[in-house]
């Protein structure tokens, strides 16, 4: 077995809202009558369902309650476990869904205030991504403003399907706002289902959707490339996390060589999409699409041509693997430090600078 | 161009100028607006003028996506005669049969009856380049053989012109596209699939087609390049439909191709389906075996447009994690990312893998032996 090293970096984990009515303490006096006036449900996407053999590992799964509702579980099957220097905390709650501007930007401000105060005062490695009311782009950035002045927040975060295409140009202030304060846009796997989950329409299982992520991870990392985003806001850095990484090498060949023949029509794009990912593009570890075989995956890792592209991440309380194997076998150690260390750390900025007296926002 | 395509790539060239190929994806096209009109039923030719096709999607005259030459075809490709390319055999026999030594090549007809919302209009456009292919193409010229188009909406008038032209030694194939009203394993397509088992013809599967759904999972995207990289993730996802639907635990002698949509994705989306058919197994409880092995057993590939990596032992992992017995040379003639026969493959490949990429393998899943 590959071994973990101390003080990494796990990239996603995702603590859990207990329910909607958890973040009551967090939302206003209209918010709060809203969501107890109209009675209104939990916002549980089902790209998790809480039951399915994804959404936690079973001896990850608690008694009662979310998979990833408990901060004393995440520490002892996480944190303490993989002996991690800091953690960043994705939440999953499903705000994307929601319709309303204005609802989805109250429960977003309560959702990042309720991450920072119930999660990040009450372990110092953990980290927060802000997640935004991405369905109003003026009221993303002033969410992404808000958060950022507290160090402990490291990413803005963003779900893989939502209206459009992520590279769309509606987008790029919220682009220019993360890369104005340091913070790269993670991409989670997800979708807010305002479109069928796939690209060739709504199929029957649950399966489908979660095989149908890494699809989407492609479609979205062409828009982002083809429009130009890394033209206009070259130190943006974008994180796809529960990605998979296996389908990259080839995905950037087919990418590449349409560039080439028909770069006419994005003159803008003014690096090889292969360069782009390499100085902007990083993916989660986990899950590892690939058979256990070290061979196999070792020339996997040859085929992306770097080993600066993935970053650690357990995926807790999602089960991707076994036991202790978060890391696959056959890795060499020089990899290792880089997924778990050198490369988290060149990509969350924030990871460098030292907090102070933490405050919620 | 792979760099390492280029040392030595004359010598190569001569000596595979001399290989028979076959072809797999070729587009033959009609001359004329008209020219299927002696293929329809004459109420049709009023309902084509006044209402024209009608498909799903917005645009009465060319893609929705302005392609990146005309008819997204190579320039050189006119006939000398007039119309648009690919519309001449005897200026495809002279541009391409001959000269690239095409013994067997499959004709992909893409602008029929499928993906249009009138459902009765989509069968007789399909009946009709059904005939066309036959009138034109095959019965002038040995080489070529015909897809049977079917009106892929309408199951059982789909299974109906399968089981009508199945027979017939002209079709090789039944054809349909990526992109439809639902993912491909959806059971309003099963008939097709039952009728192409029971005629004992592969089921081609092209890239391209509408059927209204965007064609990311994020809505419409900009550019002609977004849908020219995204028809592959509609064909992965096309086909995970097809497999976690269990399609081939019913129909198990059915094959299909996938065309035109790359192949070296292939390994990873296999890898993919079997973790999480590890994990959700109980949700498909149809599907016996690990996606990986169904693919294996019943999905075979066309090569153009070649996987193009900077290092051809990158190429050749790919290949062989996919199988050198299940890639099936295209060119996709007369289009503009026309792959050159003589330049695909880079040096280092044995005879017998040659060979059954450029010719036996297709030949073998066609019984044209």
């Amino acid at each position: 077995m590959t071994s973990p090293i101390a003080g990494g970096v796990d990239c996603d984990l995702h603590p859990a809202v207990p329910h909607l009515t958890s973040l009551l303490p967090y939302l206003n006096d209209y918010w709060r009558d809203q969501v107890t006036t109209r009675g209104m449900t939990d916002l549980v996407s089902q790209s998790y369902p809480p039951n399915s053999p994804i959404s936690a590992r079973p001896d990850w799964r608690p008694a009662q309650g979310k998979p990833g509702s408990s901060l004393e579980d995440m520490k002892a099957q996480a944190l303490d476990r993989f002996g991690l220097g800091y953690g960043i905390c994705n939440p999953l709650f499903g705000v994307q869904m929601v319709f309303s501007e204005d609802m989805a930007d109250a429960f977003c401000r309560a959702l990042n205030d309720w991450l920072a105060k119930e999660w990040l005062d009450q372990d110092a490695r953990l980290r927060g991504s802000i997640v935004i009311p991405v369905q109003n782009i003026e009221k993303s950035v002033a969410e992404i403003e808000r958060c950022a002045a507290d160090q402990r927040f490291v990413q803005v975060l963003m779900l893989v399907m939502g209206d459009m295409p992520l590279g769309k140009r509606i987008y790029w202030p919220i682009y220019a706002a993360a890369e104005r304060l340091g913070l790269p846009i993670g991409i989670h796997a997800g979708s807010n289902y305002h479109n069928p989950p796939t690209s060739v329409g709504w199929g029957s299982y649950h399966i489908e959707d979660y095989v149908a992520q890494a699809q989407a991870f492609q479609t979205q990392l062409t828009s982002l490339i083809v429009e130009g985003v890394f033209a206009r806001h070259p130190k943006v850095k974008m994180v796809m996390l529960e990605s998979g990484f296996t389908w990259l090498p080839s995905y950037l060949w087919r990418l590449h060589k349409f560039w080439r023949g028909i770069r006419m029509e994005t003159p803008w794009v003014d690096r090889a999409p292969l360069e782009i990912v390499r100085s902007n593009i990083r993916f989660s570890l986990q899950p590892i699409d690939a058979p256990p075989d070290p061979a196999t995956l070792n020339r996997l890792f040859d085929h992306m041509q770097s080993d600066e592209l993935l970053l650690f991440s357990t995926d807790y309380p999602h089960w991707q693997f076994e036991g202790d194997q978060v890391l696959p076998e056959g890795m060499s150690t020089d990899l290792v430090r880089k997924i778990m260390i050198d490369n988290p750390h060149a990509t969350y900025g924030r990871l460098r600078q030292r907090v102070n007296q933490e405050t919620t926002p | 161009m792979n760099i390492q395509f280029r040392t030595g790539v004359q010598q190569d060239q001569l000596a595979e100028t001399k290989t028979a190929i076959a072809d797999c994806d070729i587009h033959p096209a009609r001359a004329t607006r008209t020219e299927l009109y002696p293929y329809l039923a004459s109420r049709w030719h009023g309902h084509l003028e006044t209402y024209d096709k009608h498909p799903y999607q917005g645009m009465m005259e060319g893609p929705p996506y302005p392609k990146a030459q005309p008819n997204a075809s190579r320039r050189d490709a006119y006939p000398p005669e007039g119309g648009p390319q690919g519309s001449s055999l005897s200026f495809m026999q002279q541009q391409h049969l001959d000269p690239n030594h095409v013994v067997l090549g499959v004709l992909n007809p893409l602008a029929t009856g499928q993906g249009l919302r009138n459902h009765d209009l989509a069968a007789a456009i399909c009946s009709a380049i059904n005939d066309w292919q036959i009138e034109k193409w095959t019965s002038k010229d040995s080489r070529l053989k015909a897809s049977i188009v079917v009106a892929n909406e309408d199951g059982p008038t789909a299974a109906a012109e399968i089981r009508k032209r199945g027979g017939d030694k002209n079709f090789v194939q039944v054809l349909l596209l990526s992109r439809n009203v639902e993912p491909l394993g959806q059971r309003r397509y099963w008939p097709i699939y039952e009728a192409a088992e029971e005629v004992g013809l592969p089921v081609g599967v092209h890239a391209f087609g509408f059927g209204g759904n965007p064609i990311t999972a994020s809505g419409w995207p900009s550019y002609y390049i977004e849908e020219m990289v995204g028809h592959s993730q509609c064909q992965q996802t096309a086909l995970a439909s097809i497999v976690l639907e269990g399609v081939f635990e019913r129909h198990p002698k059915l094959k299909m191709i996938m065309i035109e949509a790359g192949f070296g994705w292939a390994p990873s989306l296999s890898w993919r389906l079997d973790r999480s058919w590890q994990r959700l197994r109980s949700e498909v409880p149809h599907l016996k075996r690990p996606p990986s092995e169904v693919i294996r057993d019943h999905i075979f590939w066309t090569t153009q447009p070649m996987e193009d990596p900077e290092r051809r032992d990158h190429l050749f992992d790919v290949i062989d994690w996919i199988g050198w017995d299940k890639l099936l040379f295209a060119t996709d003639y007369p289009h503009w990312d026309f792959d050159e026969p003589s330049r695909v493959l880079p040096a280092g490949v044995s005879d017998a893998n040659r060979e059954a990429f450029y010719l036996n393998n297709a030949r073998k899943l066609y019984g044209l032996t």
